[in-house]
C-alpha cells in the first residue's frame, strides 16, 4: 500500500510539474480564480445566464483575434493595424452590400480577399524591410483607421452604414455569423462556437503540424530556423495574412450582427489582443507561447468587463484592471518561463 | 606512403591511407568576392573516415573553403566533385541534399524548442492523411533516443528545450540530427572553442567515433591541441592559399604550431585586410 501511494504521489507530482509549465496555466489560474472573486463581489449575480451571456458576447470577437494574434506572437511579430481591420473588413462590406447592391457573400469575399491583402502587406513589409513590425503595422494602422473613415464617407456619405439586412444574401450571412441560441437576455451567438473551433484548430497547428514546428522556430530563433530550411519569411507573411482573415471574420460578423457598420471603430482594440495573448502565456518576443491561453486572456477581459459593473464598481476601473493584469501576467510568464526546464508539456 | 618532408608550399597531395576513393575532390577551386580573391588554385580530396583539420590566420581563406563546400560561396574557377562527379553546390540546401551538412556553433538548434521538434526542424516526419497530416511526434522521440543512443550520448527527456542542454550536449544533438539527416560530409565549425575541457574531450570524442563509422569530417577550430588528437590531415591555409596538406605522420604538433605562429607581421596583415565580410553563412541562405 505504502509503496502504491508513493508512486501515486510521484505521477502527481509529474503531473503537477508538467501543468505548471504549461504556457496557458496562469490564464486558467487566473480566469478562475476573477471568476470566483467577482462571483463573490457581485452576490451570486456572475453565475446568472445573462450574465454568462454578456461575458461571452463580450470576449469572442477578442477571442477570435487573440487565437490569430497569439500564433503571430510565437511567430515572433506583433500586428498593430489589426483592431482597425476589423472595422476595414466591415466597411468594406459595408460599401459594397449597400451602396452596391453587391450579394452579401460576394461582398465578404472581396473584403475577405481586401484583408488578406493588407495582411500581406504588413508581413512582405516586415520581412523584406527587416524593420521591427510594431513601426510597420502602426504605418498600416494610421493608413486604414483614417482611409477607413474617408472611403466610407466618400462612397455613402456617412462614417455610419446601416441598413446591411436589406442586401441580397444576407439572410443565408446572418445564419452562418451570428445565428442566436436562447432567448434574450440568455442569448448566445453562433459566434461562440467559431472562436471554440478556431482555438482548437489553430491549437492543434500549433502543436500537432509541421507548420506548427516552423512558428515556434521562425519566432524562436529565425536564424538557426532558416539554417535548417524552415522558409522563416513565409511562415511569417502567412501569419500576417492569418491576422488580418481573423479581422474580416470578425469584422463581418459583427456587419452582419448589427446590420451597421462603424468606419471609426477598433481603434485600441488590437493592444486587447495582445495582452490577452500576453496573458495566455505567449512569449513577447517569440518563440513560445499557446492558444488556448490567449482565449482564456480573452475570457478573463470578458469576465472583468462584465463583473466590474456587477460588483457596483465604477467603469473606469476596468482599465486599471487591464493595465494590472498585463503587468502581473507578463511577470508571472518571464518567471516561469524563466525557470522552465522542459517544453512546458507539449499537449 | 610518401614520408617527403613538410615544405613551405608542399602542395603535392598526400596519398590516402588505403585504396578507398575520395569522397570530394576539390579541383583548382577559386573564389573572388568582385576585386579581392579569397581562394586561389585550392585542390584537396576528403576521405570517409577521416578527420580533415582546416587551420589558418583569420581571413586565410578556411571560413571561405568550408563555406564552398557547404554551397554558402560559389566558385570563380576550378570545381568540386562529389564521389567522382562534378557538383554544383548552388545551396546550402542543395549540399544537404548530397549529404554535405555544416553544424555551426550558435546555430545549431533554437533554444525554446524540445529536443525532438529541434531534432527534425525542417524535416518533419508527418502521419496521416491530406489536411489531417501531423507531426509524428512519437516517431520523433523515439528517433531521437534511439540516435543518441548510437552516440553513446545520455541527453535525457526529449522534451528539455535545447536551452538547458550544455554546450557540449548541444553539439552532440546537432551532430547526431546531421548524420540521421544523412551526412557524409560533415563540417564542424569551431565546436570545441566555447566548451570547458570535460565537454570538449567528450565532443572530439564524438567526432572520432563518427570519423570511424564512414563519415568524412572537415573540423575547424583555432585550436591545435582540440584538433591534433583527433585529427588525421592537417590543411593550413595562408592567404588564400592552401598552403600545406600534411597527414599526421608527417608533422607534429609543435611543427604545426610553429608553422601557423610562422607567418610574419606583413602576412597577417595582409590577410586581415584581405578579410572576407564578416557576413554570416545564414544571410547567404
Amino acid at each position: 500500500m505504502a509503496d502504491r501511494s508513493i508512486a501515486l504521489w510521484g505521477f502527481l507530482q509529474r503531473q503537477n510539474e508538467r501543468a505548471m509549465q504549461r504556457p496557458e496555466i496562469g490564464s486558467v489560474t487566473a480566469a478562475a480564480l476573477l471568476f470566483i472573486f467577482f462571483s463573490i463581489a457581485s452576490r451570486g449575480a456572475m453565475v446568472e445566464g445573462s450574465t454568462l451571456a454578456r461575458i461571452f458576447d463580450t470576449a469572442w470577437p477578442y477571442g477570435i483575434m487573440a487565437v490569430a494574434v497569439g500564433l503571430l506572437m510565437i511567430g515572433g511579430e506583433y500586428d498593430l493595424s489589426a483592431g482597425v481591420m476589423v472595422a476595414t473588413a466591415g466597411t468594406a462590406l459595408g460599401i459594397m452590400a449597400t451602396e452596391w447592391g453587391i450579394n452579401i457573400w460576394l461582398a465578404a469575399l472581396i473584403s475577405l480577399l481586401i484583408c488578406l491583402a493588407l495582411g500581406a502587406w504588413n508581413g512582405i513589409m516586415v520581412v523584406r524591410t527587416g524593420l521591427a513590425s510594431f513601426i510597420i503595422t502602426l504605418g498600416t494602422f494610421f493608413g486604414l483607421r483614417g482611409a477607413n473613415v474617408a472611403l466610407s464617407k466618400y462612397f455613402t456619405g456617412d462614417a455610419l452604414i446601416e441598413r446591411l439586412d436589406e442586401a441580397p444574401g444576407f439572410d443565408s450571412l446572418h445564419a452562418v455569423l451570428a445565428t442566436a441560441f436562447g432567448t434574450p437576455p440568455e442569448d448566445f451567438r453562433v459566434s461562440l462556437f467559431w472562436w471554440a473551433g478556431f482555438t482548437v484548430i489553430a491549437s492543434w497547428v500549433l502543436w500537432r503540424t509541421k507548420i506548427g514546428n516552423w512558428i515556434f522556430a521562425a519566432g524562436g530563433d529565425p536564424t538557426a530556423a532558416r539554417a535548417n530550411g524552415v522558409p522563416v519569411s513565409a511562415i511569417k507573411i502567412g501569419l500576417f495574412m492569418l491576422t488580418a482573415a481573423a479581422a474580416w471574420f470578425v469584422g463581418v460578423s459583427n456587419a452582419v450582427r448589427y446590420t451597421s457598420v462603424q468606419a471609426g471603430q477598433g481603434v485600441g482594440d488590437e493592444f486587447f489582443f495582445i495582452i490577452a495573448a500576453v496573458v495566455g502565456g505567449c512569449r513577447m518576443a517569440g518563440g513560445y507561447g499557446s492558444i488556448v491561453g490567449p482565449s482564456i486572456g480573452a475570457l478573463i477581459w470578458g469576465i472583468a468587463f462584465i463583473g466590474i459593473p456587477q460588483a457596483g464598481w465604477d467603469l473606469g476601473w476596468r482599465w486599471a484592471f487591464l493595465g494590472v493584469l498585463l503587468l502581473v501576467a507578463t511577470l508571472i510568464n518571464h518567471f516561469v518561463g524563466e525557470r522552465a526546464p522542459s517544453e512546458h508539456g507539449d499537449y | 606512403m610518401t614520408t617527403d618532408a613538410p615544405t613551405e608550399h608542399g602542395q603535392a597531395a598526400p596519398a590516402p591511407p588505403n585504396q578507398r576513393r575520395p569522397i570530394i575532390e576539390v579541383d583548382h577551386l577559386g573564389i573572388r568576392f568582385e576585386q579581392v580573391t579569397a581562394l586561389e588554385d585550392v585542390t584537396v580530396d576528403l576521405y570517409p573516415g577521416e578527420v580533415t583539420c582546416v587551420l589558418g590566420h583569420n581571413g586565410a581563406g578556411k571560413s571561405v573553403f568550408i563555406k564552398a563546400l557547404c554551397g554558402v560561396h560559389q566558385p570563380s574557377s576550378g570545381h568540386v566533385k562529389l564521389d567522382g562527379d562534378p557538383v554544383s553546390l548552388d545551396s546550402p540546401r542543395r549540399a544537404r541534399a548530397l549529404g554535405i551538412f555544416a553544424v555551426h556553433q550558435d546555430l545549431a538548434l533554437v533554444p525554446l524548442l524540445s529536443l525532438w521538434r529541434n531534432f527534425f526542424l525542417g524535416a518533419e516526419p508527418v502521419h496521416g492523411w491530406g489536411l489531417f497530416r501531423q507531426f509524428d511526434a512519437g516517431y520523433a522521440r523515439a528517433t531521437l533516443a534511439a540516435e543518441m543512443a548510437k552516440l553513446d550520448m545520455e541527453i535525457g527527456d526529449p522534451d528539455r528545450a535545447a536551452r538547458t542542454l550544455s554546450g557540449g550536449e548541444r553539439q552532440a544533438v546537432a551532430i547526431a540530427r546531421a548524420l540521421y539527416h544523412g551526412a557524409r560530409v560533415l563540417v564542424l565549425d569551431e565546436p570545441t572553442t566555447a566548451l570547458g575541457v570535460q565537454q570538449a574531450a567528450t565532443v572530439l570524442r564524438l567526432i572520432r567515433r563518427t570519423a570511424e563509422r564512414g563519415t568524412a569530417i572537415v573540423l575547424v577550430s583555432p585550436r591545435l591541441e582540440h584538433t591534433y588528437p583527433i585529427g588525421d590531415r592537417f590543411l593550413i591555409f595562408r592567404r588564400g592559399h592552401l598552403a600545406e596538406d600534411l597527414r599526421k605522420d608527417q608533422v607534429t604538433r609543435d611543427q604545426l604550431s610553429e608553422m601557423l605562429a610562422g607567418g610574419t607581421e606583413r602576412d597577417q596583415i595582409e590577410a586581415a585586410l584581405l578579410e572576407e565580410s564578416p557576413d554570416d553563412v545564414i544571410d547567404d541562405l
